[in-house]
């Protein structure tokens, strides 16, 4: 679920029941708002999630210390993600999957393409702020992984929210030298779009929200065609 | 006297979690490392996330190994709470509780499969057993794990991932998932109203 300019999607806990009913089989709760603003999520709301969840979840946005992950792991989150403050300080990674395990520690990627190569954004929350770090996508992949990251979350900045399809060719490029789970994000519009991430791109989880939040695609509906198309994926 | 379901408080992530699945089954849950309320609790859950060797460390430091080892009612390992029932992991090289045969390994790196092995994937299994009631082979349910405990008389289910490993696991009292069945939706909630009928 992703909030972005203050556009509140509904109940949080009432779309987490719906999801969870649909079929979904892991839900990302983002606070993109949190890094700009020097502010972290309010958590209060993780435990209340953990309750009515039996997938597993994961948390984004505001986490920038070994302490702020307890907290949200404490509450009954699988995972937390990081992205800006990973860039701000690397070594987080480090810190954080030596605390809890590789397997909690999620790494974001904004890239973008540009001259031809692929370039990290950060504080992609607010348009004002956003700025190319100059890292290049693909050193940042290998440099998160070295560090401990258990898990990358890729999203193409350029595909998000225009629901043309995910960006095949910078997924295929960050896949070749990926040794964790990779998760596609940005682009997602058809039913298509998820079969063509998978089949061409060969990425473990495909991550999609306006599509679903609006009911353009439902889980249950897609679930079905992708094992149609021979994906293997949870009824 | 029987006092119900005791979770060894092992430290991990993953104890809330663990804690609010079995209170949706509507049983409530002992938090404990005492060993006395271990030694009458009727179920005991040994939850675990994180290496090896730092959850046996926790173990040793709470006095609990030989609790553990002695318990006679029906004991559920979970995740690296099941690596640790087994003679010793490889990760980080520790002898563990020895209650099952087997040496825990790392999985295998190779044909492009990332590792930690993350995400849903299937059950695999021919014969019926209590801990199985209401699973069917083919069932997805969800792994989080780098290493694996490998296939023996005790497996109940296997999981492919490169190779095929002990999913589910049971020896006398001791059982074992290495999924979490906390966050496996439907199947993971029928295997722990399993555990707990028995």
């Amino acid at each position: 679920m992703r909030f972005r300019d203050h556009v509140v999607v509904g109940d949080i806990l009432e779309l987490a029941t719906r999801y969870r009913d649909e079929g979904a089989d892991e839900l990302v709760f983002y606070d993109i708002t949190a890094s700009p603003d020097g502010r972290s999520v309010d958590r209060s709301w993780v435990s209340r999630v953990a309750r009515i969840l039996d997938i597993p979840f994961c948390v984004a946005g505001g986490i920038r210390s070994v302490a702020d992950a307890e907290e949200v792991l404490g509450e009954g989150a699988e995972k937390i993600s990081i992205n800006s403050p990973a860039l701000a300080d690397p070594e987080l990674i480090s810190r954080l999957s030596a605390r809890f395990g590789v397997q909690c520690v999620v790494v974001g990627i904004d890239s973008q393409t540009l001259d031809g190569d692929y370039f990290v954004y950060q504080f992609t929350g607010d348009p004002t702020r956003t700025r190319n770090t100059a890292r290049r996508t693909l050193d940042w992949v290998r440099e998160v992984q070295e560090r401990g990251a258990g898990e990358i979350v890729l999203n193409c900045m350029a595909s998000d929210g225009v629901r043309a399809g995910y960006d095949l060719a910078q997924l295929q490029a960050v896949r070749r030298l990926c040794h964790v789970p990779l998760i596609a994000s940005g682009g997602a519009g058809a039913p298509e779009h998820f079969e063509r991430v998978f089949t061409e791109a060969q990425v473990d989880g495909a991550l999609a929200a306006s599509v679903f939040h609006s009911g353009a695609i439902a889980i249950p509906t897609l679930k079905t065609y992708l094992r149609q198309h021979s994906i293997e994926i949870r009824p | 006297m029987n006092s119900g379901l005791a979770i060894i408080d092992s430290g991990g992530a993953n104890i809330a979690s663990l804690q609010m699945a079995v209170e949706r089954l509507g049983v409530p849950a002992d938090l404990t490392t005492d060993p006395e309320r271990l030694r009458r609790a009727s179920h005991v859950i040994l939850p675990g996330v994180g290496a090896a060797a730092d959850c046996m460390g926790r173990l040793q430091q709470a006095g609990l190994v030989d609790t553990i080892r002695e318990l006679r009612q029906p004991l559920l390992g979970i995740c690296v709470g099941m690596q640790l029932l087994f003679e010793s992991s490889e990760e980080g090289d520790v002898p563990c509780l020895g209650l099952l045969p087997g040496r825990v390994r790392r999985l295998p790196q190779r044909d492009g499969l990332p590792v930690p092995h993350m995400g849903w994937n299937q059950l695999e299994f021919d014969r019926p057993s209590p801990l199985l009631n209401d699973i069917a082979a083919g069932d997805y349910v969800y792994f989080v794990h780098s290493y694996a405990a490998p296939l023996s008389e005790h497996t109940l289910a296997t999981t492919t991932y490169g190779d095929a490993f002990t999913a589910v696991v049971r020896r006398g009292n001791v059982h074992g998932a290495q999924f979490h069945p906390e966050r496996s939706a439907r199947v993971g909630a029928q295997l722990l109203r399993n555990f707990l009928q028995l």
